[in-house]
């Protein structure tokens, strides 16, 4: 064990059992799984994706590119979990990845003998040629890489979300969220403060400083439980903010139960927050990163303030024996944790001398020091020496090297402000040439950065930016500040850096022990010069071509160095360089929280059901979806096949009667004085002179001419009118008419209302329909002569009014019986009954296809498909010629009147049982010569057992010209079935039988 | 996700409303005195400005109003909402 006899914030009264790869860890409750794995001394967690390198635990937060592990089994397992954030509960199941078939024991680590035949783009190069063999080498490639397993079973748990407003975001609960939390509470504003940790308190948690008086930690607790005292104050701890999105959107993923074991988990998993906030502070913090050095991947490398995490949060002695490699002074803190926590320690400062309180209290320690050196390798995996070189100027080596024994070698490059939110929401970041660091500028929302997210690197500033942003934050919200001190602090010492990424290691700096950039997907400093040398300058594509910062920790640790590296590559400076750009989500999101409730479920999209659905279910219906309707598609008895279904329904339909739910229709009132003049200008033809209950077919166009959709409006009065639309069609043209009404025509006085879900439609269909309806109906006349074609009657079923419209899709004497939705199966079991004797049959919308392609009725969508107009369809008829219309005067435009548009027409094949392929090419040779000129393609395709033979219907260039000629519609296999092109009507082609 | 000022209801976030492209294309009063390229500019031609955008919203899951916005395609400030008939604001880009 290296647990210290005391300290540290983890409860020693609670131990807590799990298993790590199978065997059982303890550690204590306000552990991490990686603390408590370096408590119990495991070092190697883990193996590189590429090179299957060992590796061990990095940092101590969310910039962790190493320590990623699946976390439980089945369906609860997550993987890719940062084992530095994650908390441990009795019973968790930890498992590494990344590693076959364990980590100690790695069959893949070969990859590592022959990194130099592995290097940036490698996978882009070799695998390219042959194309075909790609699928092969890919299966290879992610066996061998892949981070982490996807969950294979149904995820258990459920999810949340939710929504909320507040004057004041503040993110991050270190000490500056704290106060600017704390100042903007006072003033009374509605403040969020929401921190990704199990705890509040950023790095006041590692730090052993003293504010306000007291020990960090207790500060915090007090700060917190003021804040809790707040009415108006919302904490959310384990809430990462994972994007910035605009006009200060922004979300936030909260971790309800991950902390705890799978039995004690009550709720939610996790509930995401959308949040609307009138003003954000970031107080995001930084991330330390790392020099880079020959092997520094080895476990027992790690970075200097993740040191003092761990010794001073969770009362871990890190090692035996240490060097601390820095080119700043705030590093020196770690050396002073690791004395006091009994560590020997030497320090290797790349600068020539230093002298602040804080080295100076080092250096009256007794801690050796060796200014002007650098660590320039690590032995040892795990580490156990590191090999250290003396400068004799930047960049410059002396002869000769030192060999220090050691298990841990800490690193400290600088700091890196958390600018990922900030950048996010469009703000830019400068170059600071004091700092060595991006930090924000140009700031585009309702924002500011504040504390170490802003550069300021020591406690004291922290305090004081973080109390100003609040106050500030809380004033632009429209509160008032209060007067608040900030509080005193020992923790004052200024951040002072001279600039070094990596230890100069020759003039060629590919060559020796690599020096790793982005530990998780194995780019070193080779690779970075590689990619230069290959002509890759710009930071975007030198990330892309080396996989730099593409990992599950997005480069938090190493981007910035990279783009160190590559600038020293290029011979610019970094600031010329630039940034990657940062994308939400800041940490990994999991699926579950992004679909919330939806998830699984029918709430991902609502499931439309006509009133009638029940009885289609009871009758053996089989359902398509058409959107977000589920329409009957054929009802096989017994074990029929769908063609001997149709081909049934089809002929009692033809033959006696059939029946159809045509409720999903769009319905559509239109009402207003102006109604009819409306009508005409959005439809084709002519209104103005259709009778009160008279129905018309109408054709819609778009404004460029082409058919947008069709159906039959009925006038039910001089004022008001009953469109029907496809069933796809009902919203978006409810939106075109309203957009005419309200945009160019407001002059007119028209009203619309949705209607398709008010009423259920009934269609009877066949010879048969009238014997049925009128059994049913009552207040009609159905007299031939009396209730003609194309018109609409009032009556009642049971006293229930029903409208009867006497129009037909199939070409059959045909009435639709519409109904308040509310007793539409009433009236559909009532039709239903009085069928009985005539063997009605009901039909689906299979067999409504192949019945109206029998009468080469089109359905737009189908037969069409945006570049098609109505003279391409053969129905000028249906074309006004004496008034204007929406895309009347594109149809004289000379791309529509060319002669070969392809044109609606027949199709009969030769082998009368061959449905020829919807969507197959038309050509005009049975040829396999290439390329071969396409003339079109087959629209809709059935067998119909009616005409007794297959059918089709096909968009052929200048096919009203080509009656009687064989065309050949290519198949996938290279088949040519012939085919003659006829008038696409194959059924009664005089109309007789919808008149009878 | 914008946060939407629809000039009847008031804001309203993004989801409940669709873009329907640039405002102030005035359908021609006369198409038939148009020759087929002015009238192909009208179908089709629209602006793709880097700066101040007036477009026309339709508050689909509100109030049904189609309304003008004028909004900025770089940094998405939405600099004013106005009905249908109203006067575009001035544009200083």
């Amino acid at each position: 064990m290296r647990r210290l006899a005391d300290g540290g914030l983890i409860d020693r009264n609670q131990p807590v059992e799990f298993t790590f790869d199978g065997k059982t860890v303890t550690g204590y409750k306000g552990d991490t799984i990686a603390s408590a794995l370096l408590a119990n001394d495991i070092k190697l967690i883990g193996r590189s994706w590429k090179y299957h390198r060992p590796r061990g635990i990095i940092g101590d937060g969310a910039e962790e590119p190493n320590a990623l592990f699946q976390v439980e089994e089945g369906a609860y397992t997550t993987p890719n979990v940062r084992g530095t954030q994650a908390e441990i509960y009795p019973g968790m199941v930890v498992n590494s990845t990344n590693a076959w078939p364990s980590v100690k024991f790695d069959l893949l680590s070969v990859f590592g003998l022959f990194a130099r035949f592995l290097p940036a783009g490698f996978y882009y190069k070799t695998f390219m040629w042959p194309q075909k063999f790609w699928m092969f080498y890919e299966h290879m490639i992610r066996k061998a890489s892949g981070l982490g397993e996807s969950p294979r079973e149904n995820d258990p748990e459920h999810y949340e979300k939710t929504n909320a407003h507040c004057d004041v975001l503040v993110v991050g609960a270190g000490a500056t969220g704290l106060m600017a939390a704390l100042a903007a509470g006072r003033a009374g504003a509605r403040v969020i403060l929401a921190d990704e940790q199990g705890a509040f308190g950023g790095r006041l948690l590692s730090e052993a400083g003293i504010v306000d008086g007291q020990p960090a930690a207790s500060w915090v607790e007090q700060m917190v439980s003021e804040l809790q005292n707040m009415p108006e104050v919302r904490l959310l701890k384990r809430s990462t903010v994972f994007g910035y999105h605009d006009q200060n959107y922004l979300t936030i993923a909260e971790r309800i139960n991950d902390h705890q074991s799978i039995a004690e988990r009550q709720g939610p998993r996790e509930k995401v927050w959308r949040v609307r906030a009138k003003q954000v502070v970031l107080a995001t913090g930084a991330h330390e990163r790392p020099i880079l050095f020959g092997h520094n991947d080895r476990p027992g490398v790690m970075l200097a303030s993740a040191v003092s995490t761990y010794i001073n949060r969770y009362g871990i002695k890190p090692a035996n024996r240490a060097v601390l490699y820095t080119n700043n002074n705030a590093a020196y803190q770690a050396a002073l944790d690791l004395d006091a926590a009994g560590v020997a320690v030497t320090i290797v400062d790349c600068r020539s001398d230093a002298d602040s309180a804080l080295v100076n209290s080092v250096k009256q320690r007794k801690i050796q020091i060796l200014f002007n050196h650098v660590v320039a390798e690590a032995k040892g995996a795990p580490v156990s020496a590191a090999v250290v070189k003396q400068l004799v100027k930047p960049g410059v080596l002396a002869a000769g090297e030192k060999i220090i024994n050691c298990d841990l070698i800490a690193s400290s490059g600088g700091w890196n402000p958390a600018i990922h939110l900030l950048a996010q929401s469009g703000g830019k970041v400068r170059w600071d040439d004091a700092q060595h660091c991006f930090v924000p500028d140009l700031i585009v929302q309702q924002q500011r950065s504040a504390g170490a997210a802003n550069g300021s690197f020591t406690l004291a500033a922290c305090l004081a930016d973080g109390l100003q942003a609040g106050a500030a934050a809380a004033t632009a919200a429209g509160h008032t500040a209060v007067d608040l001190t900030v509080p005193a602090t020992d923790q004052t010492e200024s951040f002072v850096i001279s600039e070094l990424w990596r230890s100069p290691n020759g003039p060629k700096p590919w060559r020796g022990a690599k020096q790793f950039i982005d530990p998780q997907n194995d780019v070193s400093v080779a690779d970075i010069f590689l990619a230069a040398r290959e002509g890759f300058h710009s930071v975007e594509h030198v990330k892309r071509y080396t996989a730099m910062g593409f990992g599950t920790d997005q480069g938090k640790v190493g981007n910035i160095a990279g783009m160190a590296v590559l600038a020293e590559a290029l011979g610019q400076p970094i600031a010329s360089v630039g940034t990657t750009t940062f994308r939400p989500n800041y940490t990994p999101v999991t699926f579950g929280a992004i679909a919330g409730p939806e998830i699984g479920g029918t709430l991902f999209d609502p499931v439309r059901k006509t009133a009638m659905h029940g009885w289609h279910e009871e009758h053996g219906a089989l359902f398509e979806n058409v959107g977000q309707w589920h329409r009957p598609w054929y009802y096989p008895q017994g074990d029929e096949s769908m063609d001997e279904a149709v081909n049934r329904e089809c002929l009692a339909t033809r033959n006696s009667v059939g029946m159809m739910d045509a409720s999903t229709l769009g319905k559509i009132e239109i009402v207003g004085p102006d109604a009819a003049e409306f009508l005409n200008r959005i439809y084709t033809n002519a209104w103005t002179k259709l009778g009160i209950d008279c129905a018309r077919y109408g054709f819609m166009l778009g404004e460029d001419g082409m058919v947008m959709d069709d159906g039959v409006t009925i006038r039910l009065d001089e004022n008001r009118f009953f469109m029907h639309t496809t069933t796809g069609g009902a919203a978006p043209v409810l939106n075109w008419m309203e957009r005419w009404l309200q945009t160019e025509w407001p002059e007119l006085e028209v009203y619309m209302t949705s209607v398709t879900d008010h009423w259920a439609t009934t269609a009877v269909v066949g010879p048969n329909s009238r014997k049925v309806v009128s059994a049913v109906v009552e207040g009609i006349d159905f007299d031939k002569d009396a209730f003609p074609f194309m018109t609409s009657r009032k009556g009642t079923i049971e006293g229930v009014p029903v409208r009867v419209n006497r129009i037909s899709f199939s070409g059959e004497l045909a009435y639709e019986v519409n109904v308040s939705a509310h007793s539409g199966r009433m009236v559909w079991e009532r039709l239903y009954a009085a069928g009985e004797p005539y063997n009605i049959t009901p039909y689906g919308t299979e067999s409504m296809h192949v019945l109206r392609a029998e009468k080469g009725f089109v359905i737009v969508g189908q037969d069409t498909d945006g570049s098609v107009t109505p003279v391409d369809l053969g129905m000028n008829w249906i074309m006004s010629k004496t008034k204007d219309y929406l895309g009347r005067r594109s149809l004289e435009r000379v791309d529509c009147t060319r002669e070969g548009r392809k044109q609606l027409v027949g199709l009969l094949s030769s082998d009368p049982q061959v449905v020829l392929p919807e969507g197959g090419q038309i050509v005009n040779q049975a040829s396999d010569q290439i390329p071969l000129p396409m003339h079109g393609h087959v629209t809709s395709s059935y067998y119909s057992a009616c005409v007794g033979r297959s059918i089709a219907m096909a968009l052929v260039k200048d096919g009203f010209q080509r009656q009687g000629e064989t065309i050949y519609v290519a198949t996938a296999d290279g088949a040519m079935l012939p085919a003659e092109i006829t008038k696409p009507v194959f059924y009664d082609p005089e109309g007789e039988r919808q008149h009878g | 996700m914008f946060l939407i000022p629809c000039p009847y209801c008031g804001e309203r976030d993004e989801s409940e409303f669709s873009c329907a492209g640039e405002a102030h294309i005035d359908r021609p009063l006369d198409p038939d005195a148009l020759t087929d390229e002015q009238w192909g500019d009208y179908l089709f031609h629209r602006k793709n400005p880097k700066g101040w955008h007036q477009e026309q919203w339709h508050h689909t899951a509100g109030c049904r109003r189609y309304f003008n916005m004028l909004r900025h395609t770089v940094s998405y400030e939405i600099k004013a909402v106005y009905k249908i008939g109203e006067p575009a604001p001035e544009i200083e880009q």
